[in-house]
C-alpha cells in the first residue's frame, strides 16, 4: 500500500523547470503524504520527531472541539431566535444541517484563498510551502460571524496572506498575526458586517410587522432544500421555506454588547451565567464555549505547543485591569449613570467569561511568531494584552470587546519588549565577565 | 483581595471597614516582616565578616528558592553545594556496552588529522615522508606560522600514507602501527624547578600543546597565551559517551600529575567539573588535590565544560580559558611522570547497529573500521566520531578524530515514511509532548539519521532556553549571526559557546536549523575581527 503509493507519487512527479507551480503543489502533497527520505548532513546526527508540520497540526487539533460546537451553535442560534426548537439537542439535524451550510463555504474559501496565495508565493520563490497557514486557515472560521459575506473574506485573507505575511517574507517573518489581520481588516472595512446587534445570528433578515421593524428568518437556499429533501426522507422534521418572524423579545446582541449599555444587569436578563459559560450564546463562530476552548488551551500546554507564560499572564493583566476598573467605579447606581460605569462595575471574573478573551488567550496570543520570543518578553507580553484589552473593552465607546485589537498592538511591541530582555541579559553578561577578569 | 475588592466595589459602607480592616492586617504583617528581614541580613553581614561565607552556602534562615524546589543531592555528594540544572534532556539511546571491561584493541592503523584542530592553516609542514619509521612522540608536523607547536605520533610504525583534501591541504597523516610500541624517550623535566616559560617550551616541543583547547573559539592556544583558568569535565553527558570512571582505573597518579602542571601553567584556578548524578565518580576526581572541585546535577549537557564554566566563572571577550578532557589531563600527566608521549586513549564502540558495543584500548586516531573488526554491523549505517549530537560523519576508512573518545554507529535514516510528521510508527527520540515519550521515561530509542522534517524560518520560540542550562538566549544570539551584528553576538555570549554547547538545542529544532554550522561560523567571523 505505501509501496504503492510512493511509486504513484514518483510517477506523476511534474518536472521542476517545465513547471514549477505544479511541482511546488506536488512537492506540497508529497511531503504531506510522506515524511521527506533527507539525513542529517552537518551538525547533529539525530533529529528530534517533532517538525513544523506536526507542531501546526497539533495547534489545528485543539481547536477541533471548538469547530464542532460553533457549527451546532450556528443552528443552535438561528433557532433560538426564531423561537423553534429552543431545548438544546431538540432539532439536533437541522441545527447541525444549517451550522455546516454556514461553515462550510467559509472554510472552503478561507483555505481555497489562503493556500492559493501560498502555493503561488512558494512557487515564485522556490521554496518548498511552508505550514503557516495551517494555523491561520484553521483560525480565520472560528473568528467570523457566521453570515459573513463570501467576497469579504476573499478580500481580506488576501489583504492578510500578501501584506501581512509575504511582504514579510512569508512564515516565521510576520509581524501580526495573520488571522487577527484578516479580521480586523473586515473589521475596519467592513465594520457593518462584524459589529452590531445583527450579525450574530445568522440567516435572518429584517422586515417588519406594523411598521415596527423586527427580523424573519431569510428564505433558505437549495442546500437547505437538498438536507430538507434527505430528512423528509428519513421522516424528520425539515427546515421548510423560512419567513418565520422571531420570537418576541428576541434581541441579537452578544453579552458584552448588553454590558456596554446596561451592565451585569441587562446581560444576566437576556442570557444566564451558565449559557454564557456552555456557550449557547451568538458570537463569532468559535469563540464561545468557554469549557471546549479550555479543554484546547489544555491541550497545547500539555503538549507544550503553546506557551503557558503568555496565558498566564494574560489572565492575571485582565484580571488586575478588571479589579481596577471595579475599584474606580461608582459603588451605588442612579438613573443618570451612564452605562460605561455598570461596565466597569462587572465583577472581574465574569468580565473573563463573556466575550472572547479565552479564545484569543488560548489562539491568539499564543502564535510564536509574533509574540515575544523571550520568556521574560513572554510574560511582559502576555500581561499587557489581558491589561490593555480590558482597557479597550470596557473604556472605549464604539466596540465592546478589545483582544483583537489588544493583541494586534502588543504584536506590534513584542519585538521591543524582547529588545529590552536582551539588553538587560547583555549588561548582565558584560557585569558577570568582568567580574571574571578582575 | 479577592473579598476585599469585591467589598469595596459593591457593597458600600460595611465593606469600607473591612478594607481598613484589611489594610491594617497588611501593614503589621509588612513590619514582621521588616524586622525579620534586617535580624536576618545582619547575620549574613556577620557570616561574610568573619570569612565564612564563600558564596554558596546560604546563611539566611530563608531558603533560597531554588533550594526549596531542586532535588536532593546523593550523598556521596557530602556537604558540598550542587549546581542543579534543570534544563538539558537526556537522550537514551540503544547501543551502549554491556560490560565495562576494556579490552585490548587490535587497531593497527592510526592517522593525525590537521583539520582536527581549529586555527591550523590548511597546509602544515610535514616533516615525514611514506616510508618513514616514526615512534610515538615523533613529530609529524607543524604549522608554519606557529613553528614551536609540534604535532607528534600517536603510536610508533610506518607512515603508509599522506593523504591530500581540497586544495592540496594535508587531511591526514596514516601510520601503521608495530607490534611492538617504541617510544621516543623525552628529556627529564621537573615540575617543581622550572618555570612556567620552560614548561611551555617542553609542553610544544613534544606535543602535549595541542591537547589544550582554548575558550573562545575553541582552538589550540598561541605559545604566548597565558589561560585565567583551566576547566575539566569529569563526566560526559552526551549519548552513549564513555564513562569517565572506568577510563581513569589505573591511570589515577598520572591524572593527578597532569593536574599539577595545569596549575602550573595558570595563574588562576583549576576547576574539576563532577557528576552529582548517577554513580558517585572516582576517588581521583574527588579526592583530586590543587582543584577546586564543582558539582553539577543535571541533564546533558551538564557535562559540557562550556555549560560548567558558565556557572563557575564565564568567558568574556577579553579573557582566555583552557579546557581538557580527562584522558588529556592523563597524557599530560604521562609525559611529565614517565618522560613519553602517551597517545593511548579508551574508546566505547557504541551504538544500535553494531554486534557487541564496548570499550577499547587504543590510541588517538584509531581506524574506524579496525575498530569494529570483530563486529557485524549492519547495512546502511553512519559511522560518527564523537556522539550523535556534535561528532563528525566518517566513512569506514576514516579515523577517529583527535579529541573524540567515542565512535557512535547509527542506522541511515534515507527512508519515506507515510504521514510520519502525523502519525510516526517508530519510537524516536523527542522533547516533544506530543509523542507519548514522556510515559516511558527509561525507554531508550534506535535513532536514525532522518532529519523528521524539512528545514524551515525559525518560528518555535522557547525551546532552545529549555535544554541550554545558561543564561542565554540562543535563537537571538543565532539570529545575531546570520546578519552579521558583531554586538549583538558578543553581548549574547557568543564567547562562552562551542559547538557541542548548542548541539542538543540543534537536536530538538522543530525548524530543522543548523545551529552548530552558524555558531561556527559567528565564531570564524568573530576570530578573524580580533
Amino acid at each position: 500500500m505505501k509501496k504503492a503509493l510512493l511509486n504513484f507519487f514518483q510517477r506523476i512527479e511534474p518536472d521542476k523547470k517545465k513547471s514549477p507551480f505544479l511541482h511546488t503543489l506536488f512537492d506540497g502533497f508529497f511531503t504531506f503524504a510522506f515524511a521527506p527520505n533527507t539525513t542529517t548532513a552537518k551538525g547533529v546526527h539525530i533529529r528530534d520527531g517533532m517538525d513544523l508540520k506536526r507542531t501546526m497540526v497539533h495547534v489545528v487539533l485543539a481547536m477541533q472541539l471548538c469547530y464542532l460546537f460553533g457549527t451546532f451553535n450556528i443552528g443552535h442560534q438561528h433557532y433560538l431566535a426564531l423561537g423553534q426548537y429552543t431545548g438544546l439537542l431538540e432539532g439536533f439535524h437541522l441545527k447541525l444541517a444549517h451550522g455546516l451550510i454556514k461553515i462550510i463555504p467559509i472554510f472552503i474559501v478561507t483555505h481555497v484563498v489562503g493556500l492559493g496565495i501560498e502555493f503561488y508565493y512558494a512557487m515564485r520563490k522556490g521554496h518548498a510551502i511552508e505550514e503557516g497557514f495551517l494555523v491561520s486557515g484553521a483560525l480565520i472560521p472560528l473568528l467570523m460571524p457566521p453570515d459573513i459575506p463570501l467576497w469579504i473574506l476573499t478580500v481580506s485573507i488576501f489583504f492578510a496572506v500578501i501584506i501581512g505575511k509575504e511582504a514579510f517574507g512569508g512564515t516565521g517573518m510576520n509581524i501580526w498575526n495573520i488571522a487577527l489581520l484578516a479580521r480586523v481588516f473586515v473589521f475596519f472595512a467592513y465594520p457593518t458586517y462584524i459589529s452590531g446587534d445583527e450579525v450574530w445570528v445568522s440567516a435572518l433578515e429584517g422586515t417588519s410587522v406594523d411598521g415596527i421593524p423586527t427580523y424573519m428568518s431569510a428564505e433558505y437556499g437549495w442546500a437547505h432544500g437538498f438536507f430538507d429533501w434527505i430528512f423528509s426522507g428519513v421522516g424528520w422534521n425539515t427546515f421548510g421555506d423560512g419567513g418565520v418572524l422571531v420570537a418576541d423579545g428576541f434581541t441579537g446582541a452578544t453579552p458584552l454588547s448588553l454590558a456596554a449599555s446596561g451592565g451585569w444587569e441587562s446581560v444576566t436578563s437576556v442570557y444566564t451565567e451558565s449559557q454564557m459559560w456552555w456557550g449557547t450564546i451568538p458570537g463569532s463562530i468559535g469563540e464561545t464555549s468557554k469549557p471546549l476552548i479550555i479543554l484546547g488551551a489544555i491541550f497545547l500546554i500539555a503538549t507544550g505547543i503553546a506557551s503557558w507564560r503568555i496565558m498566564v499572564s494574560m489572565v492575571l493583566g485582565a484580571v488586575v485591569m478588571g479589579m481596577i476598573l471595579n475599584g474606580v467605579s461608582p459603588s451605588e447606581f442612579t438613573e443618570a449613570t451612564p452605562g460605561i460605569f455598570k461596565f466597569m462595575a462587572i465583577p472581574w471574573y465574569y468580565q473573563l467569561s463573556m466575550g472572547s478573551f479565552l479564545f484569543a488567550m488560548a489562539f491568539m496570543a499564543t502564535d510564536p511568531v509574533t509574540a515575544s520570543s523571550t520568556n521574560t518578553g513572554k510574560w511582559v507580553y502576555g500581561f499587557l494584552i489581558g491589561f490593555i484589552g480590558m482597557i479597550i473593552r470596557v473604556i472605549n465607546p464604539a466596540y465592546p470587546e478589545g483582544w483583537m485589537l489588544a493583541i494586534l498592538f502588543m504584536n506590534t511591541f513584542s519585538a521591543l519588549i524582547d529588545h529590552y530582555v536582551l539588553e538587560a541579559n547583555m549588561k548582565r553578561r558584560a557585569k558577570r565577565t568582568q567580574v571574571a577578569v578582575s | 483581595m479577592l473579598t476585599s475588592d469585591m467589598a469595596f466595589g459593591q457593597s458600600g459602607q460595611s465593606g469600607f471597614s473591612y478594607f481598613i480592616y484589611s489594610l491594617v492586617g497588611v501593614a503589621v504583617l509588612i513590619l514582621l516582616f521588616l524586622v525579620v528581614q534586617v535580624a536576618d541580613n545582619l547575620l549574613a553581614v556577620e557570616a561574610k565578616h568573619i570569612g565564612a561565607d564563600n558564596g554558596k552556602a546560604n546563611y539566611s534562615i530563608f531558603p533560597r528558592f531554588n533550594e526549596l524546589f531542586s532535588p536532593k543531592a546523593p550523598s556521596f555528594v557530602g556537604e558540598s553545594p550542587v549546581t542543579f540544572l534543570k534544563q538539558g534532556h537526556d537522550i537514551l539511546l540503544e547501543g551502549a556496552p554491556a560490560s565495562t571491561t576494556i579490552e585490548e584493541g587490535t587497531v593497527t592503523t592510526f592517522a593525525i588529522q590537521p583539520p582536527n584542530f581549529i586555527g591550523l592553516s590548511p597546509i602544515p609542514k610535514v616533516l615525514v615522508e611514506v616510508g618513514d619509521e616514526v615512534k610515538a612522540g615523533d613529530p609529524i608536523f607543524f604549522d608554519k606560522k606557529v613553528t614551536d607547536v609540534k604535532f607528534v605520533s600517536p603510536v610508533s610504525g610506518e607512515v603508509i600514507a599522506i593523504n591530500r583534501g581540497a586544495k592540496r591541504s594535508i587531511s591526514e597523516v596514516v601510520i601503521l602501527a608495530d607490534k611492538e610500541q617504541k617510544f621516543r624517550a623525552l628529556p627529564a623535566y621537573d615540575l617543581d624547578k622550572g618555570n612556567r616559560e620552560e614548561l611551555v617550551a617542553y609542553l610544544m616541543e613534544n606535543g602535549a600543546w595541542p591537547l589544550f583547547q582554548q575558550r573562545p573559539f575553541n582552538v589550540i592556544p598561541a605559545p604566548g597565551d597565558v589561560p585565567r583558568d583551566i576547566f575539566v569535565s569529569t563526566f560526559d553527558s552526551a549519548p552513549l559517551a564513555p564513562d569517565a570512571n572506568l577510563v581513569i582505573e589505573g591511570k589515577e597518579a598520572a591524572f593527578q600529575k597532569g593536574l599539577d602542571v595545569l596549575n602550573q601553567l595558570t595563574p588562576g584556578k583549576v576547576y574539576l567539573g563532577l557528576n552529582a548524578k548517577g554513580d558517585a565518580p572516582a576517588a581521583a576526581f574527588t579526592a583530586a588535590e590543587g582543584v577546586e572541585t564543582n558539582w553539577f546535577h543535571g541533564k546533558h549537557p551538564a557535562g559540557n565544560v562550556g555549560i560548567q564554566i558558565h556557572h563557575i566563572k564565564p568567558v568574556g571577550g577579553q579573557d582566555k580559558v583552557w579546557t581538557l578532557g580527562v584522558q588529556e589531563v592523563i597524557a599530560l600527566g604521562t609525559m611529565l611522570s614517565e618522560g613519553k608521549y602517551d597517545g593511548s586513549r579508551v574508546v566505547v564502540v557504541a551504538g544500535a547497529e553494531i554486534s557487541e558495543p564496548k570499550y577499547i584500548r587504543t590510541a588517538v586516531g584509531a581506524k574506524i573500521s579496525d575498530l569494529l573488526k570483530d563486529q557485524t554491523v549492519n547495512d546502511n549505517v553512519r559511522y560518527i566520531s564523537g556522539d550523535v549530537l556534535s561528532g563528525q560523519q566518517k566513512t569506514a576508512d576514516q579515523f577517529l578524530d583527535f579529541h573524540d573518545d567515542q565512535l557512535t554507529v547509527i542506522a541511515e535514516g534515507d527512508y519515506y515514511e507515510l504521514f510520519g510528521w502525523l502519525l510516526p510508527l517508530s519510537p524516536r527520540p523527542s522533547v516533544s509532548g506530543t509523542f507519548p515519550n514522556f510515559l516511558f521515561p527509561d525507554a531508550q530509542f534506535k535513532a536514525d539519521t532522518n532529519t523528521h522534517g524539512e528545514k524551515r524560518a525559525f518560528v518555535v520560540t522557547g525551546q532552545y532556553e529549555k535544554v541550554l542550562p545558561m543564561d542565554l538566549y540562543p535563537q537571538h544570539l543565532m539570529k545575531a549571526i546570520l546578519v552579521n551584528d558583531f554586538e549583538r553576538m558578543e553581548g549574547l555570549g557568543i564567547y562562552e559557546l562551542a559547538e557541542e554547547d548548542v548541539a542538543l538545542c540543534e537536536f530538538v529544532c522543530t525548524s530543522k536549523q543548523p545551529l552548530q554550522q552558524i555558531l561556527r561560523q559567528g565564531l570564524d567571523t568573530m576570530r578573524e575581527q580580533s
